[in-house]
């Protein structure tokens, strides 16, 4: 059927509703949030680094646009969620887009040092910026004030959500089931093709007809609103910001290394990787340090580079290849 | 030759203080073999990569089919006819044969408005190569001469109306060169013009019907192969008694 | 006026010497990076282990935290070894993508970067030594005098001694002559008899080397703590690629120009902006001039 994941999108959706209706347990949604935004983070990341090539190791810095979009926001406009995730969205994407024309001539590794540079100036302006709270940080309380959901989603005593981190919880996972619905578009769409081919050698591309440049600007783009959607809710998350925990290296370390570890190649990669990961980190911080649980991921990526350069689906894909020849 | 397809009008480009291409001024007919010589390093990669534009000439124009390209981006070129093969070969090393093809075909072929089967056309092409079954092979499983034919083929699929054949016979036996140059004629039977860039001599001089040689990015030759066979500039400059 | 005059002369000092640092810091992946054209963003990242070792020794046996550099040279050595040996043998021979390099130098950083938490906490650090909080006050006019820390004395003639003693080994030596020309032509070692994937690997372990003696620099000049690595980052890039390629006397010039431009903007603005300088600098010459201020331009020869 043409439609057949469209359908199981929705029924996702569906899904994670009904959960946050049975389950009680409100700790589920609290690393529920964390894993979903890691896989909108790996996705993101695959568009522009798994299709394209293009290694962004400034995710976080994507994700911090995002995020301090939404604190600007709510001092500035004290609007909703929804709101701050459509605007951090959008001012993301727009750095993305400033990212792919100044970094247009960049190949490789340059181009990956140039977005870690990216990153590294952003937290140094927003540290200094006072107003979203500069080096010290500054606490964001949960709106209790309708919204455009929020009237008949928080409020009220019979609401359909029965607190903030169930309703973060299914914004968050309704955000991931949209970016991987993107992502296997693009994937399957001339826009994919051409990042492939751009991968694969830029000037053959070039040459070829593609029109590299505006595919690029396209991909930073879509990747850069991705991340900020991600970003958005963040504040809300913690209930705190600061620049440590909104530049964080995990999400630049985890965005690279969940789709690596899935494969890269495929919209699932990131997914699966993304799953994977995620739950390992969430579940083991339960009786390990949380520094030991960065070096697990550190090392896990490491080795999968090296005994699986094609991640988990490429061992599936070998298997079946193997099976059929 | 008011009608070239292609006119080089006196180009000029340059890297720091290097001077690659000096005040180049040619022109290319329509249908026309056109064979591009010159030692190494006397500008002929420098001169396609200014026609084919992943290299812009600070001086002087390039007229393409009428049409003024020389500020245009690669991908323009292609749209507008202009396909080219790379020396050494870059495939898109992830995809298999065919889908190769398709690329161009897409971006190209779509953009122009045409509607057809790309798979068929691009089967069609292979078939002319002699690479059919290879269509669902990966790059990565292609000997030399293949990847120099899956080179020209997907300059094909792009329908071209100019091919520029970049020394795609470097390394290969005189069988596989015989073979090369074979699939280079048939194209052109089929109204498609050619620059061929070659270091073999033999099959430079077999193919084409004018060829200009450059050096030290200077043109300094130009005339059917039996012309640049005598002439004494062009042997000057391969057996390298200038200061060189 | 005599007060911005103190400022700025006592800014570019330190800038000078703060340079020479930096280049002790850079030259190790001047040589990976610029000469063998191998990606080690983990750089900075073993500096602040080589940082790290000597601290220990100091705090532990009071050794001098130059000599303890020395000391823990070989040490890098073998790791640079050990990590080209897989480097090679996964990603370079089977010329597999850049992407799967560079995530797995990422991941090395990663893991040193989180082991030194691990092991050490977030603190600052700090070693002894006689020379250190020591300054040198020259007076050069009513309300203006130079102060020059003895810290970045030593780190810088420490560095220069090192610095130059690199250059000359790649330049005067058969070997250094090989590694400068192993990036640009392997097919001419070959047939000199040279095994090139022998001079990458040592080459490579003399760069990751001097993270060794440039570890023990960095503690002299600063308290450290593990994260610093990827603020150095900013700085050993911007210095290598603003020097252009494996360039050591390009290096040598860049790091003093960062290093002043750093030293300006942290005494006229507060030092929290520094690391927007460095990878600001980068981030524009990546952009306007990615072949470095001092680079060969392509074609040339």
């Amino acid at each position: 059927m043409k439609y057949t994941f469209e359908i199981i999108c929705m029924l996702l959706i569906v899904g994670l509703f009904v959960l946050t209706q049975v389950v009680g347990n409100q700790f589920y949604f609290f690393i529920g949030f964390v894993i979903l935004q890691y896989m909108v983070m790996a996705t993101a990341w695959n568009i522009l680094g798994g299709y394209g090539g293009y290694v962004n190791f400034g995710s976080a810095g994507f994700l911090a646009t995002g995020a301090y979009t939404a604190v600007a926001l709510i001092n500035f406009l004290d609007v909703g969620l929804v709101e701050q995730m459509v605007a951090g969205g959008i001012f993301a994407g727009l750095l993305g887009l400033a990212t792919g024309y100044l970094t247009l001539r960049l190949r490789g590794v340059y181009f990956a040092i140039a977005t870690l540079a990216l990153a590294i100036i952003l937290e140094t302006v927003v540290a200094h910026w006072d107003y979203v709270g500069g080096a010290a940080g500054t606490s964001i309380l949960p709106k209790r004030k309708p919204e455009l959901l929020g009237e008949l989603i928080v409020d009220r005593k019979a609401g359909i959500f029965a607190n903030y981190k169930e309703y973060l919880f299914f914004l968050m996972g309704t955000v991931a089931i949209i970016s991987v619905w993107v992502a296997r578009y693009i994937e399957n769409s001339k826009l994919g093709r051409g990042l492939n081919a751009i991968k694969d050698s830029e000037e053959a591309a070039e040459c070829m007809g593609v029109p590299t440049l505006r595919l690029k600007l396209i991909a930073t783009t879509i990747s850069g609103a991705m991340m900020g959607v991600a970003g958005a809710p963040l504040a809300s998350y913690l209930t705190f910001i600061d620049p440590l925990s909104a530049f964080n290296l995990e999400y630049a370390i985890n965005a690279i290394a969940m789709p690596m570890i899935g494969g890269t190649v495929s919209w699932a990669g990131p997914v699966i990787g993304a799953l994977l990961l995620g739950t390992a980190q969430q579940v083991s911080s339960l009786w390990i340090q949380s520094e030991l649980n960065l070096l697990i991921v550190g090392v896990v990526l490491v080795v999968f580079v090296i005994i699986a350069p094609e991640g988990i689906i490429g061992w599936f894909r070998k298997s079946r290849q193997g099976s059929r020849r | 030759m008011s009608d070239a397809l292609l006119k080089i009008d006196s180009i000029s480009k340059h890297f720091g203080g290097f001077t690659a291409l000096s005040n180049v001024t040619t022109e290319v007919a329509p249908g026309e073999r056109f064979g591009l010589i010159g030692p190494n390093g006397s500008g002929k990669t420098t001169m396609i990569n200014c026609v084919s534009g992943l290299l812009r000439n600070e001086e002087g124009k390039i007229i393409f089919d009428g049409k003024d390209v020389t500020d245009l981006k690669p991908h323009k070129r292609t749209g507008a006819g202009i396909a080219r093969s790379f020396q050494i070969p870059r495939p898109f090393h992830t995809m298999t044969v065919i889908e190769n093809l398709m690329i161009p075909a897409e971006f190209v072929g779509h953009h122009r408005g045409e509607k057809g089967d790309d798979r068929a056309e691009a089967m069609e092409i292979l078939e002319t190569m002699g690479m059919a079954e290879k269509a669902d092979d990966t790059t990565l499983d292609l000997t030399q001469i293949e990847l120099r034919k899956l080179e020209l083929a997907r300059a094909m699929a792009a329908k071209p109306k100019l091919l520029i054949s970049d020394e795609a016979m470097a390394g290969l036996t005189g069988q596989e060169v015989d073979e090369v140059i074979d699939i280079l004629f048939k194209m052109n039977e089929r109204g498609i013009t050619i620059i061929m860039i070659e270091h073999i001599m033999r099959a430079v001089m077999r193919f084409s019907q004018r060829i200009i040689c450059l050096d030290a990015g200077q043109l300094i030759a130009e005339g059917t192969p039996e012309e640049i066979v005598k002439n004494k500039d062009v042997e000057r400059a391969y057996l390298g008694s200038t200061d060189g | 006026m005599a007060i911005f005059i103190d400022l700025l002369l006592n800014a570019l000092v330190i800038g000078v010497l703060l340079g020479g640092f930096y280049a002790a810091l850079s030259i190790g992946l001047s040589i990976t990076f610029g000469l063998l054209d191998v990606v080690n963003i983990a750089h900075p990242t073993m500096l602040v282990l080589g940082a790290f070792i000597a601290f220990l020794l100091n705090s532990t046996w009071g050794i001098d935290p130059v000599l303890a550099g020395i000391i823990s040279t070989p040490f890098f050595f073998v790791l640079g070894w050990l990590i080209y040996q897989v480097y090679y043998n996964v990603f370079e021979k089977s010329g597999a993508e850049s992407l799967r390099g560079l995530a797995f130098f990422f991941g090395l950083l990663f893991i040193i970067e989180v082991g030194l938490i691990i092991q050490f906490g977030v603190d600052h650090r700090l070693v002894e030594a006689p020379y250190i909080g020591q300054s040198w006050n020259i007076v050069i006019g009513e309300e203006i005098d130079v102060a020059i820390p003895f810290r970045l004395l030593v780190a810088f003639v420490v560095a220069a001694i090192a610095t130059l003693a690199i250059h000359a080994y790649l330049t005067k030596t058969f070997f250094g002559r090989a590694v400068r020309a192993v990036a640009q032509d392997m097919m001419a070692l070959r047939l000199m008899g040279v095994d090139p994937i022998r001079v990458k690997r040592i080459a490579f372990a003399m760069g990751v080397a001097t993270a060794g003696i440039g570890g023990a620099l960095m503690i002299i000049v600063l308290p450290i703590e593990p994260s610093l690595g990827r603020l150095y980052l900013g700085n050993v890039f911007a210095i290598v690629v603003l020097g252009g390629l494996g360039s050591i006397s390009g290096t040598l010039l860049a790091a003093v120009i960062i290093g002043i431009a750093e030293s300006i903007v942290a005494t006229f603005f507060g030092p929290s902006w520094a690391p927007a300088v460095s990878f600001g600098i980068l981030l524009a010459v990546l952009a306007f001039r990615p072949e470095g201020l001092f680079g060969k331009t392509a074609g040339a020869h």
